[in-house]
């Protein structure tokens, strides 16, 4: 299923990040058009074209802004630029080679809502992007399509960066804005929801970079020709991000019409040669593995959901024989320990011991009871937090127990890995 | 506990007070920028970019410039304490000249970062966590950097070197050594003819 990328059509061309090269391929003519409209009827364009936040969940990003409480001034749109899921790379290209999308959208965005102020929280790692960000804005602010009346409209909107500084837990929303007023960066419970009340106690709208930079695409071609591109209620363009041992690795863009098969085979190259595909995860670390005889579903959220994982963030990490299921989930477990802000506490101790009974059982120290306890303390992490990261960390567990429990029972029969990859051999043996 | 279940974060100490700390006019400048940012009422906003530019202009933060930083954003010097024992891109301790992380999340790990952090560690002398006797390089191993089709990803301060392989990631080392700051690369742009080949998008 392919189509013309609409996202990055421009992003390998040298220029493709200044000013002019996006007003010569019609930039900032969306808000131009956006500014002759009630915001109103923006969020309407967005409610009926279907757009799903592309930050993870999937949420109908025109509800979303519906709930924005219109009554409570000042309001505030946080842009989501905290892209940490492992396995997920799109932001980052298009903030890089694409960046006037993302101003163009967050200007239209804060005037849909009502805001006059909006932050880019940038992951700390993202330097070299959020220079060619600031270098954007401020092209943006000498030519009037940000700052105080853009355009002759009597519409002010200021756009400023926030630096993060290396918490993947930022990523979550309520997290995000504590992590913007100065805190650590750990979820508040909800409801009351951002909408209601976010960013200083005011209402706040806080959108992934992905979806923010489709909504100029929205209102410049409508509605209709945006939900027309994909299945229905997963309409438009999609940013998927392969990576893992395939032959071309990259960011694709392509309807979500388009199956898993064609991105892993035929986009991205299929596996290495010589190897043979042995899963895959389709929507970065925190969702459920995919068998290779489920490949033919269709790339879209609801599809994916029904084949039993989740489109998340739309991060496809392909996995070929060498990958020894144990040796993974420790790996992703190490990464969700790290990453755990401490404030509930079956995540903050959990992550920690299921890491540690994983690390046992690569080792070849596993017991038989390990396998139990690992079901144990997932089901008593799971559902059981504030925010979605406890379901998230325990996924890789839960998924790989499901599908591949026959390689944990190897490693404790034989009381050592039993798949050790040519990437991973090292010459001395592993130690205690 | 059978399996010590211990938040393993607790053990992060801070640093000695270290030497007074002040920011440099320059700095304080800059900082006055950023605050105006935020509403009035709410200079705590900065103390990210606040941290960043203590660390800039000595290297780590220190227990004196975190009582800088919470006197101007008018905060206790616990908020800011807080805040640095949380973020992983604070060094409380001082760290070598280039600070060189690697990837180690699936992605990277399924491509080899692994014997990157070996090859590293080989040549080096160290472990992750330490700073090599010259104080030129300190190793660390990070969570996912986000560019995944270029893996392993290496971080150097906070320029990007990806793709390495055990193989090239001496000659990365060597390079810093002779040149400097002028060795550190940008990250690859996804431009025809200035990637690694068989990388990034449609067509």
């Amino acid at each position: 299923m392919t189509v013309d990328p609409v996202l990055i059509n421009h992003v390998r061309e040298p220029n493709a990040f200044t000013l002019d090269f996006y007003l010569a391929h019609g930039g900032y003519e969306a808000l131009k058009k956006a500014l002759t409209l009630a915001p109103d009827s923006i969020i309407d364009r967005v409610k009926a074209s279907g757009l799903r936040g592309r930050g993870g969940a999937g949420f109908p990003t025109g509800m979303k802004w519906q709930f924005v409480d219109k009554k409570i001034a000042p309001r505030y749109l946080a842009c989501n630029a905290d892209e940490s899921e492992p396995g997920t790379f799109k932001d980052h290209l298009l903030m890089e080679r694409n960046p006037h999308l993302l101003i163009e959208g967050c200007a239209i965005s804060c005037y849909a809502i009502g805001a006059k102020v909006a932050y880019i929280y940038i992951r700390g790692e993202f330097l070299h992007v959020q220079r060619v960000l600031e270098q954007a804005i401020a092209e943006a602010y000498a030519r009037g399509f940000l700052g105080a009346n853009i355009l002759g409209s009597g519409f002010d909107c200021e756009v400023y960066i926030h630096r993060g500084a290396g918490a993947y837990e930022a990523g979550e929303e309520t997290a995000l804005l504590e992590s913007l007023e100065g805190k650590r960066a750990q979820p508040r419970n909800k409801p009351p929801f951002p909408a209601v009340v976010g960013l200083y106690g005011k209402p706040t709208a806080v959108n992934n970079v992905e979806t923010l930079c489709n909504i100029p695409l929205i209102v410049s071609r409508g509605a209709d020709w945006y939900a027309a591109l994909g299945p229905e209620k997963n309409g438009g363009p999609k940013l998927y991000c392969v990576s893992g041992h395939v032959n071309r690795p990259g960011v694709y863009e392509a309807s979500m019409k388009v199956t898993l098969r064609e991105l892993v085979e035929g986009y991205a190259g299929g596996v290495r040669k010589g190897r043979t595909l042995k899963a895959v995860i389709p929507g970065g670390s925190s969702v459920p593995i995919l068998m290779p005889d489920q490949l033919d579903v269709q790339a879209s959220f609801d599809a994916i959901q029904k084949a039993g994982s989740l489109l998340g963030s739309a991060a496809i990490v392909v996995l070929d024989d060498t990958t020894c299921m144990v040796w993974l989930a420790e790996n992703l477990l190490h990464f969700y320990r790290h990453e755990s802000c401490g404030k509930c506490t079956p995540c903050r101790e959990g992550t920690d011991w299921l890491y540690k009974i994983l690390r046992k059982i690569e080792r070849g120290e596993g017991t038989p009871r390990d396998l139990d306890l690992l079901s144990s303390i997932s089901a008593n992490i799971g559902g059981k937090t504030l925010c979605a990261f406890g379901d998230a960390a325990v996924t890789p567990v839960v998924t790989t127990l499901t599908h591949f429990r026959h390689e944990y029972e190897a490693h404790i029969l034989e009381r050592r890995c039993t798949l050790v990859a040519d990437w991973r051999a090292r010459q001395q043996p592993v130690g205690v | 506990m059978a399996y010590d279940a211990t938040f393993h974060k607790s053990a992060r100490r801070l640093e000695k007070a270290g030497p007074p700390f002040a920011f440099t006019a320059e700095n304080r400048a800059r900082l006055d920028e950023i605050i105006k940012r935020y509403p009035e009422d709410r200079r705590r906003s900065a103390v990210l970019p606040a941290l960043y530019l203590v660390q800039a202009q000595q290297g780590y933060v220190t227990v004196n410039g975190m009582s800088h930083v919470a006197d101007l954003l008018g905060i206790t010097r616990a908020d800011v304490e807080d805040v640095v024992s949380y973020y992983s891109m604070f060094f409380t301790h001082p760290v070598g000249k280039f600070v060189v992380s690697v990837c180690r999340t699936l992605s990277c790990a399924v491509n080899g970062a692994e014997r990157v952090t070996e090859a590293i560690c080989d040549r080096l002398g160290i472990t992750p966590g330490q700073t090599d006797a010259s104080g030129t390089f300190t190793l660390l191993e990070v969570e996912c950097l986000g560019a995944c089709d270029r893996a392993p990803v290496v971080m150097v301060n906070d320029a990007w070197h990806e793709g390495q392989t055990p193989e090239t990631v001496g000659n990365m080392l060597d390079d810093l050594r002779a040149r400097g700051e002028s060795a550190l690369t940008g990250c690859y742009h996804a431009i025809e003819g200035n990637t690694p080949a068989a990388t990034r998008g449609n067509k």
